[in-house]
């Protein structure tokens, strides 16, 4: 194991770790996203180019997307950040 | 034929006053039974605000643990058994995994022929230079079957779900760029290049599924990402244009009712040992591998379509 993989295997953890303690809704969705990419490059690490491209797009991209427009419907993003309502649904 | 009866004789038989009770034309009580005539119920303030006080008071007396033994030790006991049942679980939990065989010994039922097989004649059998996609759509192509139709069902469940009628729909869609009437330029510039290389990344992923890494699954996300971008930055008068419920159950359909008779044509000619009739082709050259490629590009394009209905329903409520 590489000490690339290990940077991006505390960074899985951190990431992890981070998402359940975030209090604000859009950051932790953020976040996880941000762990879907992690874990979409240590998919290439490990060999498996095929469940990586499947991550990059369902987990950071379409999982994402989905979850903020499931905000945007039950208004937790206007709550939480008033300036900032309308902007997260193009990501 | 029945003998047509007239109207004064049809409303003496039992069954003109059953339908009549039935669709609930006539009020049964009504100038049968002395009735009063009824006022609308209206709150009074200070019996409800005084209802309201009585109703935290008793609340107060009861969860107030000073004065509920019963209360405290329910409460106690509560956290005890919490922790001793999660406790059991992790036990049990540990005890199965003990259970299984150790790892890296020759008995596991990993170590079995199966995978050998797939490595050593995989290229052979199925064609395909890629492996894994030679496994999931020709070995295991059952489970790629299911997994599409899941996509299938979990969109008509959403679509069960969320839909909305006609005018909600209307104003969904007049209230779903009230924040920001005009389109972002730079997303829209952003978008028109962006968009083009997503999707034809996509195809390319599709289309060598059975020579590269990817394949249908992972393509159709990718082209269904794409398509999302388009429609959040250009709205969806542009995308209704080729995309609209009618496109999406047509492809869903063709798809997937391709893929059952495709799969059904091989597997019916492997259980009774027959020559299939699709040619394997060149391994490596883009059109072989039999069947693996148009199964790609069917999966594709019910992952591709799913994601976009997924996303518009989730947005508007529709198409």
């Amino acid at each position: 194991m590489t000490a690339f993989q290990i940077i991006l295997m505390g960074l899985l953890i951190i990431c992890a770790v981070s998402v359940s303690f975030s209090k604000n809704l859009l950051n932790a969705i953020l976040i996880y996203m941000s762990f879907s990419l992690v874990m979409s490059m240590l998919w290439i690490c490990l060999e498996s180019p095929d469940l990586a491209i499947t991550e990059a797009a369902v987990g950071a991209g379409i999982t994402s997307v989905l979850f903020f427009v499931t905000l945007k419907k039950i208004r937790a993003i206007e709550a939480a950040e008033p300036e900032e309502k309308e902007e997260s649904k193009d990501e | 034929m029945s003998k047509k009866r007239p109207e004064s004789e049809y409303q003496k038989t039992f069954a003109f006053h059953f339908f009549r009770w039935l669709s609930g034309s006539k009020d049964p009580y009504l100038g049968e039974v002395e009735m009063h005539p009824q006022k609308e119920y209206q709150i009074d303030p200070e019996a409800a605000l005084r209802h309201e006080k009585e109703h935290d008071a008793i609340l107060d007396k009861v969860y107030d643990p000073k004065r509920n033994m019963g209360m405290k030790l329910f409460h106690k006991l509560y956290h005890a058994t919490s922790i001793i049942f999660c406790l059991f679980l992790i036990a049990l939990l540990l005890v199965t995994i003990s259970w299984l065989p150790a790892t890296g010994t020759v008995n596991r039922p990993v170590n079995n022929e199966v995978a050998e097989r797939y490595i050593e004649k995989g290229l052979e059998e199925t064609g395909a230079v890629n492996i894994v996609a030679g496994m999931i759509l020709d070995y295991r192509a059952f489970d790629t079957l299911g997994e599409s139709h899941v996509l299938f069902t979990a969109t008509i469940t959403v679509l069960i779900l969320l839909r909305l009628n006609k005018t909600e729909k209307n104003e969904a869609e007049l209230s779903d760029r009230r924040f920001e009437p005009k389109n972002d330029a730079i997303l829209q510039l952003v978008a028109t290049f962006l968009v083009p290389i997503i999707i034809i990344f996509g195809i390319y992923v599709i289309l060598n599924g059975h020579l590269g890494p990817g394949g249908g699954f992972s393509g159709g996300a990718v082209i269904g990402a794409g398509l999302v971008l388009y429609l959040n930055a250009f709205g969806f008068k542009k995308t209704e244009r080729f995309f609209t419920e009618k496109t999406y159950k047509w492809i869903c359909f063709f798809s997937l009712s391709f893929y059952c008779l495709a799969k059904s044509y091989s597997f019916y000619t492997g259980a009774n040992q027959l020559h299939s009739i699709i040619p394997k082709g060149t391994p490596g050259a883009i059109l072989s591998s039999g069947l693996i490629l148009p199964l790609n590009i069917a999966v594709g394009l019910v992952v591709a379509c799913t994601i976009y209905a997924f996303y518009a329903m989730f947005r508007k409520g529709g198409f």
